[in-house]
């Protein structure tokens, strides 16, 4: 309420200085970043952005990361604030196709950004246009305890049958090779994603979370067969159905399971659990199917200026200021992941060092956002559910895919 | 005018004073009731246009897995739930004696009803939790297989029930117990002398003057079964693999959860599911009819 009040009278003092004063202006953001670092990191970019732009004055809602993504739909369409956070790939398609985004290709243009962003490029074009600037991204990827690796005489898979053998040998020594906890169930979705990109590639991969091919394909199947392999061979970590993603950390940090196939978010609290560089490792998926190209998941997060921004000129200025690689640098320092402009700098760190390396160099492939940004909402939450189930009723497969298919039919 | 006014001065004031309340129900609730069956004929993602699709809504929902699991699960809370009016009654019998420091036990009875349902459905998943979970280590103690009852699909619903009848029984207790304090004791002294103790004397004496304690323990309850919501996102948030939603539940997450947005097939949902609350509600106007027209 108070911010609002705030906003209310920077409004009306905007609108008393735009009589005297062409450039005076207000900026409106809305944002999810409630987290401490986040937090931080964003306020570093205002502050930085109102230095060099002494004549903008930048009012910034934050809204709690969960409730923003229900009240990003009401502000949008009732009152639009100038810039709003969002996520790329087709989580941002409901926004663009009912026209409450508007498009900055003019911003990629002057800013050089075809090229310095072209990696995160596809996730923000629909119909041909750019829909926002892609700040900061993060890797998954298998995180492993290298010492037990170590002890155990275990090298890091780099194909299926490594993978498996190493599964084998932990399981032989009292330790559970993979832990998840799928209550929440996306975390589900990341291995289903990592299977499936490994087994058909990421063209398939693609085509089928946007719906264009079958779930009952055989070539879905293969993938499942891969999963079922694991699920049945004991893979994962009992009782997951029951346990969050944070709960799943535990057996990991105390040695009674070994990988975890998770986001760059897991390396700070498996650290803050004990662990460290020499006890934590990071290694890329291992190649199921031999030449195909590997591909990666790295999900994007975004800023957007909306259709309906009062104040346009100057929230192309900060969109253009948070693509500089010198700020990108900074704030991503700050959240300790990567930055999405190729001449930013990486933070020097173990874990970034080595997934920015992969994601560079090692995934000819592609980079997919994450199995609920890369398929429709409802399709996502239908597909992380089957998910969760097979992995425990894996004798359900026949089941469980019709019903996908049964949703794909009438959501595409 | 004025005498117009002073005719019909009785049929006109209860009007009059009724006005408020009617105009804030018909706003708030009976308004909102016609909207939501209109919207269950529409496609609507709460953002662009709206399209009539007739009755597809309802169409799909009947081939709907997951509604049918929903629906199944409502029909086991509203008769497990049930379980809370006689364990209020035992509670309420047990409590309902002199001795030194009965209040204090009643109050730790009554406990569970006043600490909100977030704190009971935590409570209960740690209770649950299948590697420290209290129960667990109960079971394994008594050489018993560890389960995860929340993350079962057979033990789920189960499971939340149990949770919600913890407080449902201290809710049914106390309406017993100030229900008790106004039994007539020259009837049970009659029973006594008429030789009638135990169960007898409860089922003939003390439990026909329990009727109104009884009616409001039951409506209460029922209304609690079908607006079971807290718990059963607490605790599993509808899984394993959604097998622990019930229709309020469901409709929450189509209509406005993350992964949701559809208004329209969410609406056809509250539909269904106030057509079954109906069957509760006109039930029970009927007999508080006819309870108004015997008195």
């Amino acid at each position: 309420m108070k911010k609002i009040f705030k906003n209310q009278i920077a409004l009306a003092l905007a609108g008393i200085l735009a009589g005297t004063s062409a450039v005076a202006g207000t900026l409106v953001i809305n944002g999810d970043t409630s987290d401490p670092a986040p937090k931080a990191a964003f306020q570093a970019v205002i502050d930085g952005f109102e230095a060099e732009n002494p004549d903008v004055d930048v009012v910034y809602n934050l809204f709690d990361h969960e409730g923003y993504k229900a009240a990003i739909r009401n502000f949008l369409s009732a009152d639009a604030p100038d810039i709003a956070f969002w996520y790329a790939g087709n989580r941002m398609a409901p926004f663009v196709e009912a026209g409450l985004f508007a498009p900055i290709d003019d911003v990629w243009a002057d800013q050089g950004l075809y090229s310095l962003m072209a990696s995160s490029a596809p996730g923000m074009t629909m119909d041909g246009k750019k829909w926002g600037i892609p700040y900061t991204y993060y890797n998954w990827g298998v995180y492993y305890r290298q010492d037990i690796f170590e002890d155990l005489g275990i090298s890091v898979p780099t194909n299926w049958d490594e993978f498996i053998a190493a599964g084998e040998t932990l399981k032989a020594n009292g330790i559970t090779p993979i832990t998840i906890g799928s209550k929440y169930l996306w975390t589900a979705g990341g291995v289903f994603d990592y299977l499936n990109l490994r087994t058909n590639g990421y063209d398939f991969h693609m085509a089928l979370t946007s719906g264009d091919i079958a779930w009952t394909d055989d070539r879905v199947r293969a993938t499942m067969a891969n999963y079922q392999q694991l699920i049945d061979g004991g893979f994962f970590l009992e009782n997951h159905a029951a346990l969050s993603w944070q709960e799943a950390l535990a057996p990991m940090a105390n040695g009674e399971a070994a990988m975890y196939i998770m986001g760059n978010f897991a390396v700070a609290p498996l650290k803050e659990l004990g662990l460290d560089d020499s006890s934590l490792g990071l290694f890329q998926f291992p190649e199921i199917t031999p030449g195909i190209p590997m591909a990666e998941e790295a999900p994007t997060d975004t800023i957007h200026l909306t259709a309906g921004a009062k104040n346009v000129a100057d929230a192309k200025r900060f969109l253009a200021y948070a693509a500089r690689p010198d700020v990108q640098t900074a704030w991503n320092k700050a959240l300790g992941q990567l930055p999405t402009n190729a001449g930013a700098g990486v933070t020097d760190d173990k874990f970034l060092n080595q997934a920015f390396s992969m994601l560079n160099n090692n995934a000819p492939g592609g980079v997919a956002q994450f199995y609920d940004r890369d398929t429709k909402a409802e399709m996502a939450s239908i597909g992380m559910e089957a998910f969760q189930e097979f992995m425990v009723k894996p004798e359900r497969l026949e089941k469980i895919l019709e019903r996908l298919e049964k949703a794909r039919q009438r959501l595409y | 005018m004025y005498s117009y006014w002073k005719n019909n001065q009785l049929k006109i004031a209860p009007w009059i004073f009724l006005a408020p309340g009617i105009l804030m129900f018909s706003l708030y609730v009976i308004f909102p009731i016609f909207q939501s069956v209109n919207l269950s004929f529409y496609q609507w993602d709460g953002l662009g246009a709206k399209t009539y699709i007739g009755a597809e809504n309802y169409i799909e929902l009947l081939d709907d897995e997951y509604f049918i699991v929903s629906l199944k699960n409502n029909v086991i809370w509203l008769v497990l739930y049930l379980l809370a009016v006689p364990a209020g009654l035992f509670a309420a019998l047990f409590l309902n004696q002199t001795v030194r420091g009965i209040r204090i036990y009643k109050s730790i009875f009554f406990f569970p009803f006043v600490i909100s349902q977030v704190v009971v459905g935590l409570v209960f998943s740690w209770f649950y939790d299948p590697s420290n979970g209290l129960l667990n280590i109960i079971l394994e103690f008594f050489g018993f297989d560890t389960i995860a009852i929340l993350a079962e699909e057979d033990y789920v619903t189960y499971g939340i029930i149990a949770a919600g009848l913890w407080p449902q029984t201290a809710y049914c207790m106390i309406l017993y117990l100030t229900g008790l304090n106004s039994v007539d004791p020259e009837q049970i002294e009659a029973g006594r002398i008429d030789n009638a103790r135990g169960w007898r004397m409860l089922w003939y004496v003390i439990l026909p003057q329990l009727k109104p304690a009884t009616f409001i323990a039951v409506v209460v309850t029922i209304i609690g079964a079908l607006r079971s919501f807290d718990l059963i996102d607490i605790m599993t948030g509808g899984g394993p693999w959604g097998s622990s939603r019930v229709l309020a539940y469901y409709m929450y997450e189509k209509a406005f959860s993350e992964y949701g947005f559809r208004m329209g097939y969410g609406a056809a949902i509250a539909v269904v599911l106030l057509l079954i609350m109906m069957v509760y509600i006109a039930t029970i106007l009927y007999r508080l009819y006819q309870d108004e027209k015997g008195g």
